[in-house]
C-alpha cells in the first residue's frame, strides 16, 4: 500500500502558475474548496428562491424587484429549482465534495486523493451540471416545475404545463451530470479510505468524519447509477418517443402519443436514490458532530464502535426503505407494510447515534466555542426531525400526512437544517485550517442564535400546519376554505424566514472578512487530537511537508488520566494501558 | 453560554409542545368509520414519540448546562471513558421494541383499509382527475360503467365529454357525470379512481383518506362516511400550474336525499 501511497504523491507536484493551482488544481485541498464555494452561492441562490416563496405565499400580489409578478406556475418552478438546488448542490456538495475532499485525506495521513485528475473531473463536472441547471431559468418558458422529485408524467410531458418544455431538459441534463460527477467523486473516496491511510491508521482508528465520508460514498456509489440511468430513460421519454414512464395519456383533450409506461417505475427508481440521498446529506454531519461534540467535550466519543457500526447499518437500511416514499401511490399495500417495518427499524441506529452524543456530553468540561454551538444545534434538530420520522414512517398516519407540510417540517428539520448545522459547524471548525484565521466568535454566535430560534420558528409550525391537512405546494391559499384558517401561521413562518435569512449575511460577512483580517491561527487551536491538526495552517502541498505521519492512538483520546494535558494527538506516543 | 443553551433549548420545547398538547391546530374532525382508529393511534404515537422528544430536548438543554466547563473554578476534569456496552444494548433493544412495536399496533388499522376489498353492497364511484378538476361517474341502474375512449375526450366540453364517455356504448347511456361527489351516509363507498393527464391525489381530510390517482391504473379503494355535511376534496399531489385549485366538495347526505338526486340526474339524461 506505501507505495501506491508514494507514487500518488509523486504525480503532481505543487504547481505554479494561477491555472493549475485554482482553476484545473488537482490538489485536494483546492477542489475542496471550490466545491465549497459552489456550495455556498448555490445556498444562497436555494435561500433566495425559498424566499420569493415566502413572500408569495402570504402576499399573492406583490410585485417584486427584478422579479415583476410571481405567477403560480414561477411559483412552482421556485419550489422546483429550490429543492433541486438545495439537495444536490449544497447538501451532497458541501459536506462531501467540500469537506470530505479536503479533509479526508489529511485525516487518514495521506497526500491526496487516490485518483487527483478523476477529483478535478468530478468538480468539473459538478460545476457543468450547476450552471446547466441556473440556465433553465433563462430559456423560453422558464424553469420546470415538476418538483424536485420530477414524477412523469408531469416531467416527461412538453404540453403538461411551462417550463416543461426546454427548462425541463435542462433538468434532467444537469441531475444526469451531476450523477456522473457524484459517482467518479464516490469511487475516489472509497480507494482513498482503504488505501492510501497512514501507517498506524486503522480502520477502527479512523475519525468518525472519516468514517462518515466513506460510507456515504459507498451509498453514492449504489443510489447515483439508478438516478443516472432514471435519468437518460426520462430524457428518452421527453424526446425520443418512448414510454418507460408514460401511459396513454391525454392532456388538455390531446392525446400524448405514448402508451404502456409505468409512472410508478420512476417513483421507485427515484426513490431507491432519493432515500439514500437524505443518509448521504446527513451521514457527513453526523460524523462532524461527534467529532465536534468529542472535541469540545474534552472527552471521548461515547461508543465510537456503536457509532460506526450504527452508520454502517444506517447505510444498509437505508436501501431497503424506499418505498415509505410511496404509501399512497398505488403501490401494493402489502409492499407498503413490508417497508414501513424496515422504516421503523432504521429509527434505531439513528437513536442510538442520539444516545452516544448525549453519552459524550455526561461528565464533560464542555467549551462552548461557536463549532460546538452548532454541534449541540445539530443534536436539538436532528431529535426533532428525527421524531416526526415515525410518524410518517408509518402507512396510517401518512393517509392524513403524506404530501402536507407535516412532510416539509420534518424533512427540513432533519435533512436540510441539521445538514447545514453539521455545514456551519465544520466550517468554523476547520476555518483556521483552511485560511489560517480565525472567524470572529461573536459574529459567529449571533449567527447561531439566529439560526438555530429562527430554523425553528419557520419549520415547528409547518407541523401543525400539516396536521391541519394543508397539502404541500399550493402556490395559493385562497381556494381551499379550511386553509383560510391558517394563514396567519404562514404569515408567521414567512416572517421567521426574514429574520432567519438575514441572519445569514452574519456569516458571509464572517467568513470574507475574517479571511482578510482574522487573528492569526496556531497549527492547533481548538486543541484537537486528528491529524490536520499536526500539520502547518494551511497545511502544505503534501499536507505533512515531506514526511508521512505515524499513528498511534485513536482519534478521541481527551481527558486521559496521568496525561500531561488533556488532548493525546493520534501521533503522539500509544497510550499504555487504559482502564476503560 | 451552558445556561443560555439550557434557556433557549427548553423554551422551545416547551412552546413546541404546548401547541400539540392544547391541539390549537389538529387533525380536522373525523367523519369517517376509519377516522377513529387513525386519530387514536397517531394520539398514541404522538404521546410516545412526544415523550422521546422532550426527554431528549431536557437532558440535552440539562447536559449543556451541568457539564460546562467552569474554568479555574473547578479543577475536575471531564470523565475517561469510551462508552459502556450495557447501556447501547439496552437502548438498542427500548427504541427497537418501541418503534417495531407502534407499527405492528397500527397494523389492523391499514389492512382494513388497504389489504380488504370493498364490501359487495357498496356504492361505486369513479373518480377521475385531470388539469385541474375532479370528475365522478355512477354507474346507474345497470350497475356497470361505459366504456371511455381517449380519442374522445373533449376538456372544454366538461362532464361526460370531459371524461370522452362513448355514446354509443349501452352501458354508457345512464351513467351519471357530475362535478360534485354525493353519496349517502353509512354506506361504504367503492372508489376507482383514475387521472386522465398526470398524477393527482384525491385527498379527504375530514374522511382520512388519501389515495395518488395514477394515469394508467384504476387503484380500487374504499371508506365509509359517518356523518352527513360538506367535505372538502383536494389535490395533493403536484399535477401542474393549478394544482391548488384543484379542489372538489364531497357531499355526504342520507340515504333518501341520495337515491333523489341519483335519479334526478339520470332523468336528466334521457
Amino acid at each position: 500500500m506505501a507505495t501506491r501511497e508514494f507514487a500518488a504523491h509523486e504525480l503532481h507536484a505543487a504547481p505554479q502558475g494561477f491555472i493549475r493551482k485554482w482553476v484545473f488544481s488537482l490538489d485536494h485541498k483546492v477542489i475542496g474548496l471550490q466545491y465549497y464555494f459552489l456550495a455556498l452561492t448555490a445556498v444562497f441562490v436555494g435561500m433566495f428562491l425559498s424566499l420569493l416563496m415566502r413572500i408569495h405565499l402570504i402576499w399573492p400580489n406583490a410585485t417584486l424587484p427584478l422579479f415583476g409578478d410571481i405567477k403560480p406556475e414561477t411559483y412552482l418552478s421556485l419550489l422546483t429549482m429550490h429543492g433541486t438546488i438545495m439537495v444536490f448542490f449544497v447538501l451532497t456538495t458541501a459536506p462531501q465534495g467540500g469537506f470530505g475532499n479536503y479533509f479526508l485525506p489529511i485525516q487518514i495521513g495521506a497526500a491526496d486523493m487516490a485518483f487527483p485528475v478523476l477529483n478535478m473531473l468530478s468538480f468539473w463536472i459538478t460545476f457543468l451540471a450547476y450552471i446547466v441547471m441556473l440556465s433553465a431559468f433563462f430559456v423560453v418558458g422558464g424553469a420546470p416545475l415538476h418538483g424536485w422529485t420530477g414524477y412523469p408524467p408531469l416531467s416527461a410531458l412538453p404540453s403538461a404545463g411551462p417550463g416543461e418544455g426546454l427548462g425541463a431538459d435542462l433538468w434532467v441534463i444537469s441531475i444526469a451530470l451531476f450523477c456522473v460527477g457524484a459517482l467518479m467523486s464516490a469511487l475516489n473516496f472509497i480507494t482513498t479510505t482503504l488505501d492510501m491511510r497512514a501507517k498506524g491508521m486503522t480502520l477502527m482508528r479512523m475519525p468518525l468524519t472519516c468514517w462518515a465520508w466513506f460510507i456515504t460514498a459507498i451509498l453514492g456509489l449504489l443510489a447515483f447509477g439508478v438516478l443516472f440511468s432514471a435519468g437518460i430513460l426520462l430524457l428518452l421519454d421527453r424526446n425520443a418517443g418512448t414510454s418507460f414512464f408514460v401511459p396513454l395519456v391525454t392532456v388538455n383533450g390531446q392525446l400524448a402519443g405514448h402508451k404502456g409506461g409505468s409512472p410508478l417505475l420512476w417513483q421507485h427508481l427515484f426513490w431507491f436514490f432519493g432515500h439514500p440521498e437524505v443518509y448521504i446529506a446527513i451521514l457527513p454531519a453526523m460524523g462532524l458532530c461527534s467529532q465536534l461534540l468529542s472535541v469540545f467535550s474534552r472527552k471521548p466519543i461515547f461508543g465510537y464502535k456503536a457509532m460506526v457500526y450504527a452508520m454502517l447499518s444506517i447505510g444498509l437500511l437505508g436501501f431497503m426503505v424506499w418505498g415509505h416514499h410511496m404509501f399512497m401511490s398505488g403501490m401494493s399495500p402489502y409492499t407498503g407494510f413490508a417497508f414501513s417495518v424496515m422504516t421503523m427499524a432504521i429509527g434505531v441506529p439513528s437513536a442510538i447515534k442520539t444516545f452516544n452524543w448525549l453519552g459524550t456530553m455526561w461528565g464533560a468540561r464542555i467549551r462552548f466555542s461557536s463549532p460546538m454551538l452548532f454541534a449541540i444545534g445539530f443534536v436539538s434538530l436532528f431529535v426533532s426531525g428525527g421524531i416526526s420520522g415515525p410518524f410518517l414512517a408509518q402507512p396510517v398516519l401518512d393517509i392524513p400526512l403524506h404530501d402536507t407540510y407535516f412532510v416539509t417540517g420534518h424533512f427540513h428539520l432533519i435533512m436540510g437544517v441539521a445538514s447545514i448545522f453539521g455545514i456551519f459547524g465544520a466550517t468554523y471548525y476547520w476555518f483556521p485550517k483552511m485560511f489560517g484565521r480565525m472567524m470572529s466568535e461573536s459574529l459567529a454566535r449571533w449567527h447561531f442564535w439566529f439560526t438555530f430560534i429562527g430554523t425553528y420558528a419557520i419549520f415547528m409550525p409547518m407541523h401543525y400546519l400539516g396536521m391541519a391537512g394543508h397539502p404541500r405546494r399550493y402556490s395559493q391559499l385562497t381556494e381551499l376554505n379550511y386553509l383560510h384558517g391558517l394563514v396567519p401561521l404562514q404569515k408567521f413562518i414567512t416572517y421567521a424566514a426574514f429574520v432567519t435569512i438575514a441572519g445569514q449575511f452574519i456569516f458571509l460577512f464572517n467568513l470574507f472578512w475574517s479571511m482578510k483580517a482574522g487573528k492569526k491561527a496556531s497549527d492547533n487551536p481548538w486543541e484537537a487530537t486528528t491529524l490536520e491538526w499536526t500539520t502547518t495552517t494551511p497545511p502544505p502541498h503534501d499536507n505533512f511537508g515531506g514526511h508521512t505521519p505515524v499513528v498511534y492512538n485513536g482519534p478521541y483520546e481527551y481527558s486521559v488520566p496521568g496525561a500531561p494535558r488533556d488532548y493525546v494527538m493520534q501521533t503522539d506516543p500509544a497510550i499504555v494501558s487504559v482502564a476503560h | 453560554m451552558g445556561l443560555v443553551l439550557l434557556i433557549v433549548i427548553w423554551l422551545i420545547t416547551v412552546i413546541s409542545t404546548y401547541f400539540f398538547v392544547a391541539k390549537t391546530w389538529w387533525l380536522p374532525t373525523g367523519a369517517s368509520t376509519a377516522a377513529a382508529g387513525i386519530d387514536h393511534h397517531f394520539t398514541t404515537t404522538y404521546i410516545l414519540m412526544g415523550a422521546v422528544f422532550v426527554a431528549a430536548q431536557v437532558a440535552l438543554g440539562f447536559f449543556a448546562w451541568k457539564f460546562r466547563d467552569r474554568g479555574a473554578s473547578s479543577s475536575k476534569a471531564a470523565s475517561y471513558s469510551h462508552g459502556n456496552n450495557t447501556l447501547e444494548i439496552l437502548w438498542t433493544v427500548l427504541t427497537l421494541v418501541l418503534f417495531v412495536g407502534m407499527n405492528l399496533m397500527s397494523r389492523s388499522i391499514w389492512a382494513s383499509e388497504r389489504f380488504d376489498s370493498a364490501q359487495p353492497g357498496a356504492l361505486q364511484v369513479e373518480v377521475t382527475g385531470m388539469q385541474f378538476a375532479w370528475y365522478f361517474r355512477y354507474a346507474g341502474p345497470d350497475g356497470k360503467f361505459g366504456a371511455i375512449k381517449p380519442e374522445l375526450i373533449d376538456a372544454s366540453a366538461g362532464g361526460e365529454s370531459a371524461l370522452g364517455l362513448d355514446p354509443s356504448d349501452p352501458a354508457s347511456k345512464d351513467d351519471v357525470v357530475a362535478g360534485t361527489m354525493y353519496v349517502p351516509v353509512g354506506r361504504q363507498v367503492e372508489l376507482i379512481l383514475r387521472a386522465q393527464d398526470v398524477i393527482h391525489s384525491f385527498f379527504i381530510p375530514s374522511m382520512r383518506f388519501k389515495q395518488d390517482a395514477v394515469p394508467g391504473l384504476a387503484i380500487h379503494m374504499h371508506f365509509t362516511p359517518i356523518a352527513t355535511g360538506e367535505y372538502e376534496i383536494a389535490c395533493a399531489e403536484l399535477c401542474g400550474l393549478g394544482h391548488y385549485k384543484m379542489h372538489g366538495m364531497l357531499k355526504v347526505v342520507s340515504p333518501a336525499d341520495f337515491e333523489t338526486w341519483l335519479t334526478a340526474r339520470e332523468a336528466e339524461k334521457q
